[in-house]
């Protein structure tokens, strides 16, 4: 690109999810070098910790692969993970971005065979998994984590066990006296995409979520629908193991409730609708209930919404649910919702609901280090105060995985211009 | 290339304990008479990397690294676009999927460094493609919203745009509208939208030539070397251009066909159009007689959601008529209006907008609207019926009812086009045939048909999920409502984006490099046309219409429409299509390298030619989770499956391997080939080969195609298993020995 002379040429891009991956390589291919900052040890975010994308279901490891294989083809693009951008002054074309990086306590001589998990004996609750399996205190956070590097947890440095992993590495790539450190770029703009964060479920107290097993959220219902999950992919009551048989989703749990998010999280009617089908493709005589308000599946999606009605054995009923009580010797679980079809108060037990948590983004606690403008909620507004901080994807506003990316492509032209008008 | 090959044995992560090294050394010494092979036991680490570093000092230009995964540690191993590189797979795909110190284990890691050093003695590297006149410029069709912002926002990038406008303006819907519902914090007010600032701002771009009043009347050629004619005020005039957004937008559903809702029968029942102009001119009347509309009730899904006209959802009515029916509100705040809906769509920060004119009063009621019906005294009922409980409403009186017709792409206006037929004695091809709807937008000069291949409903929209601008013409980007229903703020995003995907086009084809899926690689396919039989397959195949016909049918391969899947190559039964890398013969001569053990041996062999985009990867998964499978398989990876070549079926089986086992993507409506139909391809193909089979007298158990994606890994090992297991049955291949 001749016409970006001026300045720092580099696009910073802070988030390593689909909207960040996708606006560094967008930037990149049209000859603009990259950097990505991601927090997590692995690339690929959000959607690599869910199973089937709607409403093709089709798996997100499919275009993350093409997206790293972008990523490992094009020497524009660098990365970081575990770190995160502390600081950020300056101008279009020349700012000045202070990044903080984590020790991974393993350096890059890793070659991914695993002799330190092997090495290992503690283990911690997997984050990849929400929590719900547990990991080696020496892990790779997961099978298809780029890059293909093993992490050591913070919990087992200055133990005895950590000098045990340490020799166990023929490669010498545990490094144990790795400090947290921070480093300086130079770039001409930022394009923030650090997402969203599912809706905490446990703040709407009469769901129960947290308190009853059976509760779960929409985001653990991928992790258990994963081949790669806590359960290699069976649905299962977390209370007991059992094969659930009668399934409810309750939509807009926190979203369009001005106690909880006032706006729509725009992707949860359709995540639900998919997650049926999980149910009845595994277990062909469960039955689904979807307790909903609206069913908000725009566009083409019609048609995903028109087949999962079709199904017979999937109930709509419109109402939003009350209450959710428990069985404690069961484990069964009992909706609470006005009928609006019947005016009549309905209560019903299943085996299993999940809760159709919206979106909040990240951006409503982690802050952009610059100065930035927000709206209520925490999402960054479209245009900024420097028009070289650039929003995009679900810091934006709550969006799909497709939107994301056409957000993100979109993000990192304005990051080009930036630097193009000095 | 005058070729030195090295050859380097990695014997970290568990190879060097699991495999006789030395014997694997032999192969690539004594077989293969390699002037230089190493062993190193971390040849990713700083000491193995300088020891392939100093042998490139001393000639050593192709390198065969017999490690891990090509998938892995691939910026440790790139030594320059201009060696050759072949990485064989020991790790993943051998000793992590194998028993240790095991004769077919040792059996298959020589294999695969056999088929590695028959590789990377074929392979080439690449010359990129050099076309003539390259040109930068970005042509926007439509002038509307989405095509204004893209023109504007490319400009603003630096980059040189051609905009054709069909009308004599510029602006489009936009231009008539009251204003646009709320874009920014607290969503509560619709907003007036500056249409004459962005139109003044490309008109004043000396970056930017406008053409209104003009049409395209072709556009031949290819990336960077488009030749646009436009018609433009009775003459024609030609621009080169380099890619392509297509911004043609959407028409309102036609209003005609809903006289159910009473259009046409009763003069008050009016589109959503008509009264954002009326909004526009400052007076809602009635059509009837001229006087101002006291109460008003809209209509949603006007057409949309409706199987009998739009099935799909037009995705910005609902919201666009929560805009209207707030300006009535803030006309006359005491206004009754009402709005029929099935469900309300006022997505994200537009719940707020809807919760807001709810608190204005608006009626919502939620139901299927069956009549609209005079009431005998010249007002308008409505008669609807609930969605849940099928009871009968019937509305109010009113003045005036609004229909939120829905969204028809322009693509979607036209008849499909009529493949040309084969000739008399010529063979009719069994392709999957691409939907092109002759919408006279862009007039494309390509054989396959005149537009942009259309999914459902007529979009020119992207199947990809995560590749939302992935047409299926090469440099040609659709963007706003054309291809898929979408609001206005939507569309600004998406007209961004597409004037990005525009100027990458062009900077990546300018260097000969290939766009996505591929993005960067920089070889092509060559034709051998001496040996060309105008069979046409390749042209009908190319799922990118990348391939022309001169007057004679001969091929014209476009190098730039190129996305390098090798499917023409699949095609071509006179194997004369090519890449550097990458070609018939080269595959043809791994598979004949591979040692097939005499039939008392009881050790059948298994080629599995496998997608490397999602099946290679899933086959790494099984290793990196040290699962087992079948240790006969000898995997090749092919950039798609629809580069495979039949005539390897044959080599295969003449030389005694007892079966092949195709690994592609899923097919049919929900594909997730990133080629579109190579999977499908393939499929076809592959149900043609018993002829093959007859010939050689042989069953046609012994070629199996399984779909299979990236997370299949679980069921992989028994996939494999299962195979060898029928194969059993089948009995030895009869050609072995021969």
């Amino acid at each position: 690109m001749s016409d970006v002379t001026n300045g720092h040429r580099s696009i910073l891009v802070v988030g390593g999810g689909m909207s960040g991956l996708s606006a560094a390589l967008e930037a990149a291919e049209a000859g603009l070098p990259v950097y990505i900052v991601e927090k997590e040890p692995y690339l690929g975010g959000r959607v690599a910790r869910m199973n089937k994308y709607f409403p093709k279901l089709c798996p997100p490891s499919c275009g993350l692969e093409i997206n790293f294989r972008r990523i490992k083809n094009n020497p524009l693009v660098r990365f970081f993970t575990m770190a995160e951008v502390t600081k950020i002054s300056g101008v279009p074309g020349d700012f000045d971005v202070t990044v903080k990086l984590a020790p991974r306590y393993v350096n890059e001589k890793c070659t991914g065979c695993g002799v330190c998990a092997e090495a290992a004996e503690t283990e911690i609750s997997n984050p990849f998994d929400y929590g719900l399996s547990k990991v080696k205190a020496a892990y790779l956070p997961h099978e298809f984590a780029f890059p293909m590097r093993y992490v050591l947890a913070p919990q087992v440095i200055g133990t005895a066990e950590a000098e045990k992993i340490r020799a166990a590495c023929p490669y010498g790539a545990v490094d144990l006296d790795m400090q947290e450190k921070t480093f300086d770029l130079k770039v001409g703009a930022v394009v923030w995409a650090t997402g969203w964060k599912p809706y905490d479920a446990s703040k709407i107290a009469y769901y129960g979520a947290g308190r009853f097993q059976n509760v779960i959220s929409n985001v653990v219902m991928e992790r258990l629908a994963s081949f790669n999950g806590p359960t290699q992919g069976r649905i299962v009551r977390p209370s007991d193991g059992a094969a659930v048989q009668k399934v409810a989703f309750v939509q807009c749990a926190g979203s369009r409730d001005e106690n909880h998010l006032p706006y729509c999280s725009g992707i949860c009617c359709l995540a639900s609708l998919k997650q049926a089908t999980y149910v009845l493709d595994q277990n062909p005589e469960a039955s689904v209930t979807i307790f909903y308000i609206d069913i908000r599946a725009l566009g083409k999606y019609e048609d995903f919404y028109a087949k999962v009605q079709k199904d017979a054995r999937v109930r709509f009923v419109k109402g939003k649910a009350g209450e959710i009580s428990e069985n404690a010797e069961t484990g069964q679980v009992t909706v609470q919702v006005e009928d609006q079809e019947t005016g009549s108060i309905l209560r019903e037990g299943f085996d299993l609901v999940v809760l159709a948590t919206g979106m909040v983004p990240s951006t409503a606690d982690d802050k952009v280090p610059a100065e930035v403008t927000y709206d209520e909620n925490g999402f960054l507004l479209p245009a900024q105060p420097s028009a070289g901080i650039v929003p995009a994807g679900c810091v934006k506003r709550p969006v799909d995985v497709a939107s994301s990316v056409q957000d993100a492509t979109a993000a990192a032209l304005k990051a080009i211009q930036a630097m193009v008008r000095r | 290339m005058e070729k030195k090959i090295g050859v380097y044995l990695c014997t970290g992560c568990g190879i060097g304990d699991a495999l006789d090294v030395a014997a694997l050394a032999k192969v690539a010494t004594g077989e293969h008479k390699v002037p230089v092979c190493r062993q190193h036991g971390f040849l990713c680490g700083e000491e193995g990397r300088k020891l392939i570093e100093d042998d490139l000092q001393q000639g050593v230009n192709t390198m065969v690294i017999a490690a891990c995964s090509p998938r892995v540690m691939t910026d440790v191993f790139d030594f320059g676009a201009d060696k050759v590189l072949e990485r064989v797979n020991l790790r993943e795909q051998v000793v992590w999927s194998h028993p240790a110190g095991d004769e077919d284990t040792q059996m298959m890691a020589e294999d695969y460094l056999r088929m590695g050093l028959t590789k990377a003695k074929e392979m080439e590297p690449p010359v990129p493609f050099q076309g003539e006149n390259l040109s930068k410029r970005i042509l926007v069709v439509g002038g509307g919203l989405t095509g204004l912002t893209a023109a504007k926002e490319a400009a603003g990038a630096g980059y040189d745009v051609v905009l054709v406008e069909k009308s004599d303006t510029l602006g489009g819907y936009v231009k008539n509208v009251h204003s646009v519902p709320p874009l920014g914090p607290p969503y509560e007010e619709p907003q007036s939208f500056d249409v004459e600032a962005l139109v003044s701002a490309v008109t004043g771009s000396d970056k930017i030539k406008v053409y209104t009043g003009a049409q395209i009347q072709k556009i031949a050629g290819a990336p960077c070397m488009f030749d646009v004619t436009i018609q433009s005020n009775g003459s024609s005039v030609s621009e080169r251009v380099g890619a392509v957004v297509l911004a043609t937008g959407s028409v309102p559903y036609d209003a005609e066909k809903l006289a159910h809702l009473g259009y046409g029968s009763h003069a008050d029942v009016v589109t959503a159009d008509r009264l954002e102009a009326m909004l526009k001119e400052g007076r809602v009347v009635r059509p009837s007689n001229g006087q101002p509309a006291k109460s008003v009730a809209f209509v949603l899904c006007a057409g949309s959601r409706d199987p009998e006209h739009l099935p799909y959802c037009s995705a910005a009515c609902c919201v666009e008529s929560l805009k209207q029916a707030k300006v009535l509100k803030q006309q006359n705040p005491d206004m009754p209006v009402y709005i029929f809906y099935k469900d309300m769509r006022a997505t994200g920060n537009y719940e707020l907008f809807y919760k807001q004119v709810q608190k204005d009063g608006v009626v919502f009621v939620r139901g299927s609207v069956t009549a609209v019906e005079d009431d005998g005294s010249g007002a308008l009922t409505v008669a609807a019926e609930d969605v849940l409980t099928r009871a009968p409403i019937v509305s109010e009186s009113v003045d005036l009812v609004v229909l939120a017709t829905g969204m028809v792409s322009t693509a979607s206006l036209g008849k499909p086009y009529k493949a040309q037929q084969p000739k008399e004695g010529e063979e009719e091809l069994e392709v999957p045939a691409d939907t092109i709807l002759v919408s006279n937008l862009l007039n494309l000069e390509y054989r396959q048909g005149p537009e942009v291949p259309a999914l459902k409903y007529g979009f020119p929209d992207s199947h990809f999920i995560c590749f939302p601008y992935e047409s299926r013409r090469t440099g040609i980007y659709p963007a706003g409502t054309v291809r898929a229903p979408m609001d206005y703020a939507r569309a600004m995003d998406d007209a961004t984006g597409a004037a990005l995907k525009a100027i990458q086009c062009v900077e990546m084809t300018s260097q000969g490099k290939a766009v996505h899926p591929r993005a960067g690689d920089l070889s092509y396919p060559e034709f051998f046309m001496q040996r060309c039989t105008q069979c046409k397959r390749c042209t009908e195949e190319c799922p990118f219409g990348a391939i022309n016909e001169d007057e004679k049918a001969n091929p014209l391969p476009n190098p730039t429409r190129c996305r390098r899947c090798g499917v023409c190559m699949g095609a071509c039964p006179e194997r004369i299509i090519s890449f550097k890398n990458y070609s018939v013969g080269m595959i043809g001569n791994v598979i004949k390298t591979i040692e097939v053990p005499e039939e008392d041996e009881e050790k059948p062999r298994i080629v599995v030619l496998a997608c490397e985009n999602d099946a290679y990867p899933a086959l790494d998964m099984v290793g990196i989770r040290r699962a087992q499978y079948n240790p006969w398989v000898r995997v090749i990876p092919v950039r798609c499956l629809g580069s495979m070549n039949l005539v390897w079926i044959a080599d295969a089986l003449s030389k005694g391997i007892d079966g092949i086992l195709l690994l592609g993507c899923k097919h049919g409506d929900d594909y997730q080939c990133h080629f579109v139909k190579g999977s499908e391809l393939a499929n076809i193909r592959m149900s043609k080969i018993k002829e093959t089979l007859d010939r050689l007298v042989l069953e046609s158990d012994r070629v199996r195609f399984e779909q299979v994606s990236i997370t299949d890994y679980g069921r992989l090992p028994q996939i494999l298993d299962d195979f060898a297991a029928t194969l059993e049955n089948v009995g030895p291949n009869p050609y072995k020995g021969f």
